[in-house]
């Protein structure tokens, strides 16, 4: 289980976590909040691709300032902007990128790349430029080669930021089906129903955690206080 | 097309080959026709290369998408060829050009990026002793193919907003918001291969 301990971290004195203690156990777990009000920076310590200036962050007591790599091999990371997760020319290349050097054998590889680009709908795929695929696409290229590697718990930093609606539906369903721990980054709210915890992030601090229903409405409610006024809009 | 995008998936005896000994081959195929220096051996090994495309299940598109590229360097060495030597030089040389193209091109057609890349990781074996990591010099030349389509769409997208916002006669100004968009593109790359264990 991924645990925070007053977990502290700061861009060039700018507060973006604010002293954090999670313990992250739940199946389905969402993250929401303004834009800029740490979601990301958060979501990245959970594999260690962040090290927080002060706080700990462990998964199942494996510290990520010390144990990162082994951490990064159980936590995917899946990211919102597709085209800069693709590495490799090709559909097949990049989901098998990440299984070199963990010691499956070029067989094995074979298999777990064909099989996770067919329950992915990508098999039709396999040799094009992955740079070429559709934004739907390459975010479900993005997927596969992560679930590729087979991780634990899968943390989504908004994965559907750029697609649209019938993307959308199309990794929404993906996710739903997955039997790894997710935790997702969103702003779309529906994806959250059926969730079974949801976090409300705002300057740095989770202000609210609870059941989806009463997360969005907390959530929609700080956004709405927040809103400029037509007066500051003028402005 | 992959790597530059060229690769075309099949099964044919050349696809099936392993990329050391289509390039091994390829090595010496070439050097044999260079070094024989015959016309009729040249115009021959040209006819041959372009009949394999067929055999090994390529199209006359695909022959044609190979030797398009060279035909302006053929036309110009044909004719310095024949103006400093003679005709049948000239023809001879513009037939093993176009040879060489043509196998190398069999070559890109039937491997993919990820065996080429292999053998390379595997050439570089002995740079360990160096320090060096096969892995990361394969990885390393894999990043540079895959940052071609990237920087492309960096100043495809630059262009764009250059025109939507008016601006003419300035193309300079396009030159800066590409290289933030490499920046940004290159950390976010590194992020994701820290995020699938490659670090």
């Amino acid at each position: 289980m991924l645990r925070l301990e007053n977990v502290t971290h700061a861009y060039d004195g700018r507060l973006v976590l604010r002293d954090i203690s999670l313990e992250l156990g739940e199946h389905r777990i969402g993250l929401i909040g303004a834009n800029g009000s740490g979601k990301s920076t958060l979501a990245r310590t959970l594999n260690g691709l962040i090290v927080p200036d002060s706080g700990r962050v462990l998964l199942d007591g494996l510290d990520t300032r010390t144990h990162a790599r082994e951490i990064r091999r159980r936590v995917g990371f899946v990211f919102s902007d597709a085209a800069a997760q693709i590495v490799m020319p090709t559909v097949a290349e990049d989901v098998e990128v990440g299984l070199r050097g963990r010691g499956p054998t070029r067989e094995e590889i074979d298999e777990r790349v064909r099989c996770v680009l067919e329950r992915h709908g990508l098999a039709g795929h396999r040799d094009h430029p992955a740079h070429l695929l559709s934004g739907g696409q390459k975010q479900m290229l993005a997927l596969a080669s992560v679930l590729v590697t087979e991780p634990e718990i899968l943390v989504c930093d908004e994965p559907t930021t750029l697609l649209d609606l019938r993307n959308i539906k199309v990794i929404e369903q993906t996710l739903r089906g997955l039997a790894q721990q997710v935790i997702l980054l969103t702003h779309h709210l529906d994806t959250l129903a059926g969730f079974d915890r949801v976090l409300v992030m705002d300057a740095g601090s989770i202000v609210f955690d609870g059941a989806p229903d009463a997360a969005v409405a907390y959530y929609t409610e700080l956004m709405a206080l927040s809103a400029p006024t037509e007066g500051e809009h003028q402005s | 097309m992959s790597m530059l995008g060229l690769y075309v998936p099949g099964d044919s005896v050349l696809h099936r080959l392993p990329v050391g000994a289509k390039l091994l081959v390829l090595l010496s195929a070439v050097t044999a026709v260079v070094a024989f220096a015959d016309l009729w051996s040249a115009l021959g090994a040209a006819l041959a290369a372009l009949l394999l495309y067929p055999l090994c299940g390529f199209t006359f598109r695909h022959v044609w998408r190979v030797l398009r590229p060279l035909l302006p360097f053929l036309a110009v060495i044909a004719l310095f060829q024949a103006l400093v030597g003679d005709g049948a030089t000239a023809v001879r040389v513009c037939a093993q050009l176009a040879m060489a193209v043509l196998l190398s091109g069999l070559v890109t057609l039937s491997t993919r990026v990820s065996e080429m890349l292999g053998l390379f990781e595997r050439l570089a074996r002995p740079l360990r002793y160096a320090g060096v990591r096969p892995d990361r010099v394969a990885l390393v030349l894999a990043l540079t193919i895959r940052c071609l389509p990237l920087a492309a769409s960096a100043w495809q997208a630059s262009r764009e907003a250059y025109v939507a916002r008016g601006l003419r006669g300035r193309p300079h100004l396009m030159v800066v918001p590409v290289i933030i968009g490499l920046i940004r593109s290159a950390e976010a790359m590194g992020e994701a291969l820290a995020a699938r264990g490659i670090d």
